[in-house]
């Protein structure tokens, strides 16, 4: 994200006025979600319609309050979600803000492993092809980052469950536990709902292994989709440090290729990478609706993706919501993150 | 598809390239080449339609048939014939990015000139609004919007304009903050003032004076974005929010289908249409990519520095 000008001279002052900005940005985010879904007619004839007779399509619209303008709608649903109240599932008659303690959870573990399958891959791969740059080796791994941004993240999870789950039988085809281990944590006192937590702190060795077999697949589609992004990114911001004339004096003075490349302009190159691991929320969100479909991780994008089909507008507008809220205050902390680390910024 | 060349033909980059660039440029080329040529040929090429569940004499293809000689690539679980939907799928695919990047850019480089030019509270409140769409997971928008539009699944043409629209909305940001990002540097050069001083309206500078220099970029963005768009599109219809099977082939929506294949060991469903939506992105990305390079001295090969970069 770029910052804006005038955006004052203290640090302080540049996170009071980032932070302020968060409310617009929510405020739009909802009011467009609002507008769209809304635009569609009432929720409840959306979900309902044909299900249930007219008569009480109309008590239920009436008693939910959609047959008022759609203004004073509006303004008492901003009113709501500034209580933190997201409101409820029409099919499940869930709060949407409990979807997120129990789904939420789930995807922000797949989030988790699929960011350090991005890091441990792509930032290595990317300094060589920056240090081999121009070679065989910079071409293949720019042709990896290519493909691995080309491959749509559920292609690439039914590939890797057709060789690792089918046709070589050693990984688990769907979902986050085998019964047996979901049963456990279930039973266990607090959840986290991160399994991998969850199953250590049982303490039983099998259940870690099934917890761990079950997210290498779901991680690695995500992950390697984010991999190709910072390959790329983390190589065009090496080759234009190495040409910068503090690396031209370490080489002068002697200093080994390699080591310029590991040590003098890792930090400089690393920056821009902080930045678009923020802006990568977004991209890893809508790649976990896909992931988690593909691999039923029952997570919040498989939960959304089971009320669009159920055509429960009211969850999906609560869900849709929740990530804006979710996507604006990730941002912002990236945000704070990359003032306190980036020496360019100065305040 | 072709009509971006008329800025920046890849002819010409394709002479200053050398070595392994204008090998990636080529091999783009080459398949962004065979890819609309598929589309156009489409009917001439797929052995039968897309919707065609039977043969000439009323037999049924039969469903998950393994490739035979009869199907090429075999025939999907609804029992239609794989070779023939990747075939048309092509066709869908290019008017979704045509559709798309058209809309978009359009409504984009007007926004994105107004705001640079105008400054004041009209730039911040786009900007403001440009960030949040930009930041949010695009994919959730496209399914809000490809709901209203058509209510879900739909027919060729509202398929095409609810996934084309959907892709419009989230593509507009990034018009809009490459040409008010060069409209704000531009809008300082100084025959910008002569014109002013000459007594030239804004609309004439704007879009006299500035347009053609602020415009630069954009076919960069555009080739990237067309990837971006075939990859929504598969996303939509992967959640089933795409183009109805009877209406058009869509990749995403066989991909969808074939999911309980894998888990079967059906290979031939899900290998083909996700095989052509990774050559059509790759082949879109190694053009943009080449161009990029290209463009951008920092990341021209060295050999190169002797063609210049400018115009």
């Amino acid at each position: 994200m770029a910052k804006q000008p005038g955006a004052g001279n203290s640090l302080l002052k540049y996170l009071a006025v980032r932070f302020t900005l968060i409310f617009p940005t929510v405020l739009i985010l909802i009011t467009m979600v609002f507008i769209v879904m809304r635009s569609i007619g009432d929720p409840i004839t959306a979900a309902l319609g044909g299900k249930l007779s007219n008569e009480e399509l109309e008590i239920r619209i009436e008693a939910a309050g959609y047959n008022r303008p759609i203004l004073v709608q509006y303004f008492e649903y901003l009113g709501q979600i500034f209580r933190g109240d997201f409101g409820s599932t029409l099919t499940t008659n869930k709060p949407i803000t409990d979807l997120l303690g129990t789904y939420g959870m789930a995807t922000l573990e797949l989030a988790v492993y699929a960011i350090l399958v991005a890091l441990v891959v792509g930032i290595p791969l990317g300094m060589l092809a920056a240090k081999r740059r121009d070679t065989a080796t910079d071409a293949g791994l720019r042709l990896f980052a290519i493909l691995a941004y080309a491959t749509p993240v559920f292609f690439v999870g039914l590939l890797l469950k057709l060789i690792f789950a089918v046709t070589f039988p050693i990984l688990p085809v769907n979902g986050r536990a085998s019964v047996n281990t979901e049963l456990a944590i279930t039973l266990m006192d607090n959840p986290t709902g991160i399994y991998l937590i969850d199953a250590i702190r049982l303490g039983e060795a099998e259940f870690i292994f099934d917890v761990i077999s079950h997210a290498i697949l779901p991680g690695l589609a995500l992950g390697l989709l984010t991999a190709g992004i910072f390959l790329r990114l983390v190589r065009t911001n090496m080759i234009g440090t190495l040409n910068t004339e503090f690396i031209e004096a370490g080489r002068s003075r002697g200093v080994r290729e390699s080591r310029l490349v590991t040590s003098h302009a890792f930090r400089p190159a690393l920056i821009p990478i902080i930045t678009v691991i923020g802006m990568q929320i977004a991209v890893l969100l809508s790649g976990a609706v896909l992931t988690e479909t593909t691999f039923e991780w029952k997570g919040l994008g498989f939960q959304l993706a089971q009320y669009l089909n159920a055509r429960d507008y009211v969850a999906v507008q609560g869900i849709v919501a929740l990530l804006a809220v979710i996507v604006a205050l990730t941002n912002f902390l990236v945000d704070v993150l990359v003032a306190l680390v980036d020496p360019r910024v100065k305040f | 598809m072709r009509n971006f060349l008329w800025r920046i033909p890849p002819f010409k980059q394709l002479k200053m390239s050398f070595g392994v660039q204008r090998l990636m440029l080529a091999v783009g080329l080459v398949i962004v080449s065979i890819f609309v040529l598929m589309a156009a040929l489409a009917p001439l090429i797929a052995p039968y339609g897309f919707a065609q569940l039977q043969y000439e004499n009323g037999e049924y293809f039969g469903a998950q048939e393994p490739p035979n000689p009869n199907h090429l690539l075999g025939t999907t679980v609804g029992g239609f014939d794989v070779l023939s939907r990747v075939i048309w799928g092509t066709q869908t695919a290019l008017m979704v990015i045509i559709v798309a990047v058209i809309m978009s850019i359009f409504i984009g480089v007007i926004l994105g000139l107004i705001s640079g030019y105008l400054g004041g509270w009209v730039d911040r409140v786009l900007v403001l609004v440009a960030d949040a769409v930009y930041a949010f997971p695009s994919l959730l928008l496209a399914i809000a919007l490809s709901i209203v539009i058509s209510g879900g699944r739909s027919g060729l043409f509202t398929g095409i304009l609810a996934a084309a629209l959907s892709i419009t909305v989230i593509f507009i940001p990034q018009y809009f903050r490459a040409v008010r990002a060069e409209t704000l540097r531009i809008k300082q050069e100084a025959y910008v003032e002569s014109a002013r001083v000459l007594g030239a309206g804004n609309l004439r500078i704007m879009f006299r004076h500035i347009f053609r220099n602020a415009t630069r970029t954009l076919p960069l963005i555009f080739t990237l974005n067309a990837s971006e768009a075939i990859l929504t599109l598969a996303g939509l219809g992967f959640l089933g929010f795409g183009i109805d099977p009877t209406m058009g082939a869509e990749w995403g929506y066989d991909l969808n289908r074939s999911v309980s294949d894998v888990s079967a060991g059906i290979w031939w469903t899900s290998i083909f249409p996700g095989l052509a939506i990774v050559l059509v992105v790759l082949g879109n990305t190694l053009v943009g990519e080449s161009l990029n390079d290209l463009a951008d001295p920092r990341l021209r090969a060295r050999q190169s520095v002797e063609v210049a970069g400018d115009e």
